[in-house]
C-alpha cells in the first residue's frame, strides 16, 4: 500500500500541483490506478475542450507591402506583442484547468526540450502550430514527433532551416537535433552534423500559410553517411538513424529524469531500465509509466525545485484561481513576475531550453515569489480562504498544509506561519516557503 | 561523457553540468566576498579586470562611426549618421575617420582624455551568426567550438585557489567564468521591494539540500538589499522606451556592487557584468542610441568613481559583443547578425586610441567584414597585463598580443 505521502509525491511531479482532494482521491484508488490514469486517463479531457487553443489570423508582419512604413512595421510588432500576451495566458488558463495533467505537463517539458523561442520566430501562431505538433504527438511514439519536428514551421525558422540549402548548407538544425533533441553529445562527431546538415537542406516556411514545404531545387539529393549509414538520406532518413541509435533511449530517460524526478544525474541502471522500456515501440507513455514506477523514483522527494511556470500552475489549481479570470493588470503582473524569475513561456533562453535545479533559486527569484504569491492569494475566494483561516487556531498551519499539499513544514516556517492569522498572508508566505519551492 | 553537452553554460538548460559548476555556482552573499578582503593574497601592483558583455550583438558600424566613409553612407541609407551628428574625436588617426555614436558622450570625453582604447574589427575565425553559437565562442575563447569552459575559468584552474577570485553579478553563472575545476561565484543582485521574513531565512537541519538552498536564498536577499538600500541612487532617469530599460538599472547596480568590492579591496581579481537587448533587427537607429547611452552612463559612472581611489585606479574594464552586425542595413531600418566589431577597454592603466586595422567596408566577406584583430590577442593581452598570467597555458598557446593598450 502507498503511502499518503507517496501518492502526494507522484501526484506532484505528475500533475502541475495536485489538489488536496486528488491525493485523497488516489488513496482511494491506490498507486496503480492513480498511475494508469495519469498516463492513459480514462474520460475525455473536458477542461482542455473548455479552453480551446486561440486562433489567430495571419501575422500581419507578413501582410505588409514591400515598402511598409516605420509605423505599418511598429503596429503589426504590436500586434505580435498582443497575440504573445494572448497566447501566455491561454496557455497558463489550460494548464490550470486541463483534467490531463500528465499529459498537459507533458507539452510544457516538449516546449523546454525543443525549446523554440517567438523571439526569433516572431509570428505567435507559429509557436500554436508547434504547439499543436508536441499535443498531438509528444505523448505516443517518438518517432512519429521527431518526424514531424524536423518538419516544423518554427523550429525550422528558429534553427536557420531555411538558410540550409544544397549549396551553402547551415548546421544548425542537425547539430541541435543530435546534441539536444535525441542523442545527447559524444554520441556522432562532427563529419555527422556536416552530412546529416545536407539531408535537412531544401525546407522552407510558408509564413502566411504558417506550412513547411521541401524544394526540390534547394535539397542534396546526393549521397551521405550519418553515423555509418549512407545513402541520398532525407530528413525521414536521418530521423530513422537517430531513433536506431542506443542512445537515443538513454538521452530521452535521462532528460525526462531530470525535469519529473531529480535533478541529480539519473543512476545508469535506472537510466537503463527506462531505456529499456522505451526501445521497444519508442513510447513515450511506456516510458513515463516505468520512470513513475520505478523503485528509484520514490526516493526522488525533495530533489527538484519547482520551476516559476510550475510553481504558479500549482498554485493556481489549488487555490481555485483561473489564469483566464483574473484581471487584465494581474495578468500582466504574472506574467512579469514569471519573466523576473526567467521562464518566459513561448521564450526560453536558448536552444537547450531553461535551467534546472538550484539555478531558479537566486536571491531575486526569492523576492519574486513572494511577490507573486502575494498577489495570487489576494485574488483567492472565500471558501477556499474559509478552509484556512475557519480552521482552529492550532491547525490553521496544517491546514494550509493540506491546501498546497506540502507533506510537512518544517520548524523555521511554521515559527513564521503559527503567529499570522490573515489567510490570504499565510496562503502567500506557504507559497514563498522554501517547502513549497521545492518538490 | 558524464555531460549532455558540450557547453557548460547549459547550466541554465537543464543539463546536467560538469562538476565545478555542479558544486559550486550559487547563491555567495556580498558579505561572503567582501570577507576576502583580508586576504592580502595578491601583490600590490595587482590589477583587477572587469568584463562587461553586451548580449544581443551590438552594431559596431553604429557604435565606433565611419561615419565618412561613402561605402558607409551607401550601405545604410535610412541608418547611417551624418558627419554632424557623430560625436567626434580627437587624434583618430590615418585613412579614416571615425566618430562615436551620439549615445556615447562620457565615452567621447574619456577617448578625448587617452583613457578609452577601442580595439576594431575584433572576431575569431568562420564567425558564427548565431548569437548562442557565437557567445559560445567568445566565451569560451575557442573559435573551434569544442570547449566547455570559459577562458577566465580556466584562469581560474590555472590560479587555482578560491571561487571569490571571479565574481558574476548576473542571475545565472555566464560560461566564461566556468572553469572545469574551479567556477567563480555569483553574487545575485536582489534590490526587491518586498519585506521578506527573516525567519524564512533560517537553516534547518535535515532539510533536504534543495530546500536548505530555497531558505538560503531568502538569507541573500535580506542581505543585498540590505546593501543595495545603502548604495548611492543611480542618477540616470529613467527613459520613456522599455526596451533596455530593466536591464541598464541592473547594470548600475552591478557595477555600483563591483565598485564597493574593489574599494573594499577584495581578492577577486575579475568581475563580469552585462547589458542586454542590443539585436536591432528593426529600427535600430534611435533604439540603439538610447541603450548605449544607458551603458555610457553606467560605465563612465564607474570609471570616473575608479579613479578616485589607489584600488580603483588598478582597475581595467573590457567591453565586448558577441558580434557586430551585417554591412548593409536590412529592410527594417535594422541589421542583421554580422561579424567583427569593436572591443573597448577603460580605466587608468590604459593608453588611449585605436588599436586594430579598420576593416574595409568594400572588401566583405559574403557582405560582412573581414576581422582584423583575433580575440584570443585582445584576451591574451588582458590575461597577461591585467590578470599577470601566461597567456598560453589559458588559450591553448597563443601567442598573439595587441601593442600598446596596457
Amino acid at each position: 500500500m502507498a503511502t499518503r505521502a507517496e501518492l502526494a509525491h507522484l501526484l506532484r511531479r505528475a500533475t502541475f500541483g495536485p489538489r488536496a482532494e486528488e491525493v485523497d482521491a488516489a488513496e482511494r484508488a491506490g498507486a496503480t490506478a492513480t498511475l494508469a490514469g495519469l498516463v492513459n486517463p480514462a474520460s475525455p479531457d473536458a477542461g482542455a475542450a473548455a479552453t480551446p487553443m486561440p486562433v489567430l489570423a495571419t501575422d500581419p508582419r507578413y501582410a505588409l507591402g514591400t515598402k511598409p512604413t516605420v509605423q505599418q512595421r511598429q503596429q503589426a510588432q504590436q500586434q505580435e506583442a498582443d497575440w504573445t500576451r494572448t497566447a501566455r495566458v491561454w496557455w497558463l488558463d489550460r494548464m490550470v484547468a486541463a483534467d490531463h495533467q500528465l499529459a498537459e505537463k507533458l507539452v510544457f517539458f516538449w516546449h523546454g526540450h525543443w525549446a523554440t523561442s517567438v523571439q526569433k520566430v516572431n509570428d505567435p501562431g507559429l509557436m500554436l502550430v508547434q504547439q499543436q505538433t508536441l499535443r498531438d504527438l509528444g505523448g505516443g511514439d517518438f518517432g512519429a514527433l521527431l518526424r514531424a519536428m524536423l518538419r516544423d514551421p518554427a523550429l525550422i525558422v528558429w534553427l536557420d532551416g531555411e538558410l540550409n540549402t544544397a549549396k551553402a548548407p547551415n548546421e544548425n538544425l542537425a547539430r541541435e537535433s543530435m546534441e539536444l533533441f535525441t542523442l545527447g553529445v559524444g554520441n556522432y562527431t562532427e563529419t555527422d552534423v556536416r552530412q546529416a546538415a545536407r539531408a535537412l537542406t531544401g525546407w522552407q516556411v510558408d509564413r502566411k500559410a504558417r506550412t513547411s514545404s521541401l524544394n526540390a531545387k534547394r535539397h542534396d539529393d546526393g549521397d551521405k553517411t550519418i553515423l555509418g549509414r549512407s545513402g541520398p538520406l532525407n530528413a525521414d532518413g536521418f530521423a530513422g538513424i537517430l531513433l536506431d541509435q542506443s542512445a537515443n533511449g538513454a538521452f530521452l530517460a535521462t532528460r525526462l529524469w531530470y525535469r519529473f524526478a531529480a535533478d541529480q544525474p539519473i543512476a545508469p541502471e535506472v537510466r537503463d531500465r527506462l531505456a529499456g522500456a522505451y526501445r521497444a515501440r519508442r513510447d513515450i507513455g511506456t516510458l513515463l509509466t516505468a520512470m513513475f514506477s520505478d523503485a528509484a523514483f520514490a526516493g526522488t522527494g525533495g530533489q527538484l525545485v519547482r520551476q516559476p511556470v510550475e510553481w504558479a500552475v500549482g498554485a493556481m489549481r489549488q487555490l481555485g484561481l483561473r489564469p483566464a479570470k483574473l484581471p487584465a493588470d494581474v495578468q500582466r503582473q504574472l506574467i512579469r513576475g514569471l519573466t523576473a524569475m526567467g521562464q518566459t513561456l513561448f521564450a526560453p533562453p536558448n536552444v537547450g531550453g531553461w535551467p534546472g535545479g538550484a539555478a531558479w533559486l537566486t536571491s531575486s527569484s526569492a523576492g519574486t515569489r513572494l511577490q507573486l504569491g502575494t498577489l495570487l492569494a489576494a485574488h483567492v475566494d472565500q471558501p477556499v480562504l474559509d478552509q484556512v483561516g475557519k480552521a482552529p487556531a492550532g491547525q490553521r498551519v496544517d491546514a494550509l498544509a493540506r491546501l498546497l499539499v506540502v507533506d510537512a513544514f518544517t520548524a523555521r516556517t511554521r515559527a513564521v506561519l503559527n503567529p499570522v492569522t490573515d489567510p490570504r498572508r499565510l496562503i502567500a508566505l506557504g507559497l514563498a516557503s522554501p517547502e513549497y519551492a521545492v518538490c | 561523457m558524464d555531460t549532455l553537452t558540450r557547453r557548460k553554460f547549459l547550466i541554465a538548460s537543464g543539463v546536467t553540468a560538469g562538476a565545478a559548476l555542479a558544486a559550486g555556482a550559487g547563491a555567495y552573499t556580498l558579505k561572503e566576498i567582501l570577507d576576502t578582503a583580508g586576504w592580502q593574497d595578491k601583490a600590490p601592483d595587482a590589477k583587477t579586470l572587469v568584463l562587461i558583455t553586451l548580449y544581443g550583438g551590438n552594431d559596431g558600424l553604429s557604435t565606433v562611426i565611419p561615419y565618412a566613409d561613402p561605402a558607409y553612407q551607401a550601405a545604410r541609407p535610412q541608418l547611417a549618421y551624418q558627419p554632424g551628428e557623430v560625436l567626434h574625436l580627437t587624434g583618430a588617426s590615418g585613412d579614416v575617420q571615425l566618430g562615436l555614436n551620439p549615445g556615447l558622450k562620457g565615452f567621447a570625453d574619456l577617448f578625448n582624455r587617452k583613457s578609452l582604447a577601442i580595439v576594431r574589427g575584433v572576431e575569431y575565425p568562420k564567425p558564427d551568426h548565431s548569437h548562442f553559437r557565437s557567445m559560445d565562442i567568445w566565451q569560451t575563447g575557442s573559435p573551434t567550438s569544442t570547449a566547455n569552459t570559459g577562458w577566465l575559468g580556466r584562469w581560474l584552474d590555472a590560479t587555482g585557489g578560491d571561487a571569490r577570485h571571479a565574481v558574476s553579478f548576473e542571475p545565472v553563472l555566464p560560461v566564461v567564468l566556468a572553469g572545469s575545476t574551479t567556477a567563480g561565484a555569483v553574487v545575485p543582485t536582489g534590490g526587491r521591494q518586498v519585506q521578506v521574513p527573516a525567519g524564512l531565512a533560517k537553516p534547518q537541519s535535515g532539510e533536504p539540500p534543495l530546500q536548505a538552498r530555497a531558505a538560503r536564498a531568502y538569507a541573500d536577499l535580506i542581505e543585498c538589499d540590505a546593501m543595495v538600500s545603502k548604495l548611492p541612487q543611480p542618477s540616470a532617469s529613467p527613459s520613456a522606451k522599455s526596451t533596455g530599460t530593466a536591464a541598464v538599472n541592473v547594470l548600475d547596480t552591478q557595477l555600483d556592487l563591483v565598485a564597493r568590492c574593489v574599494e573594499a579591496g577584495v581578492a577577486t581579481r575579475a568581475f563580469s557584468v552585462s547589458l542586454g537587448g542590443f539585436d536591432f533587427h528593426a529600427d535600430e537607429k534611435d533604439a540603439q542610441r538610447s541603450l548605449l547611452g544607458r551603458l555610457d552612463t553606467a560605465v563612465t559612472a564607474f570609471v570616473n568613481r575608479m579613479a578616485k581611489t589607489d584600488n580603483g585606479r588598478k582597475v581595467v574594464v573590457a567591453i565586448y559583443s558577441e558580434f557586430g552586425r551585417r554591412v548593409r542595413a536590412n529592410a527594417s531600418d535594422g541589421t542583421d547578425h554580422g561579424t567583427a566589431s569593436d572591443v573597448f577597454l577603460l580605466g587608468t592603466p590604459v593608453k588611449g586610441g585605436f588599436y586594430g586595422a579598420q576593416p574595409s567596408l568594400t572588401d566583405l566577406d559574403n557582405g560582412d567584414l573581414k576581422f582584423s584583430t583575433d580575440f584570443r590577442d585582445v584576451y591574451a593581452t588582458l590575461l597577461a597585463d591585467v590578470l599577470g598570467t601566461d597567456p598560453g597555458k589559458v588559450l591553448g598557446g597563443w601567442t598573439g598580443r595587441l601593442t600598446g593598450p596596457l
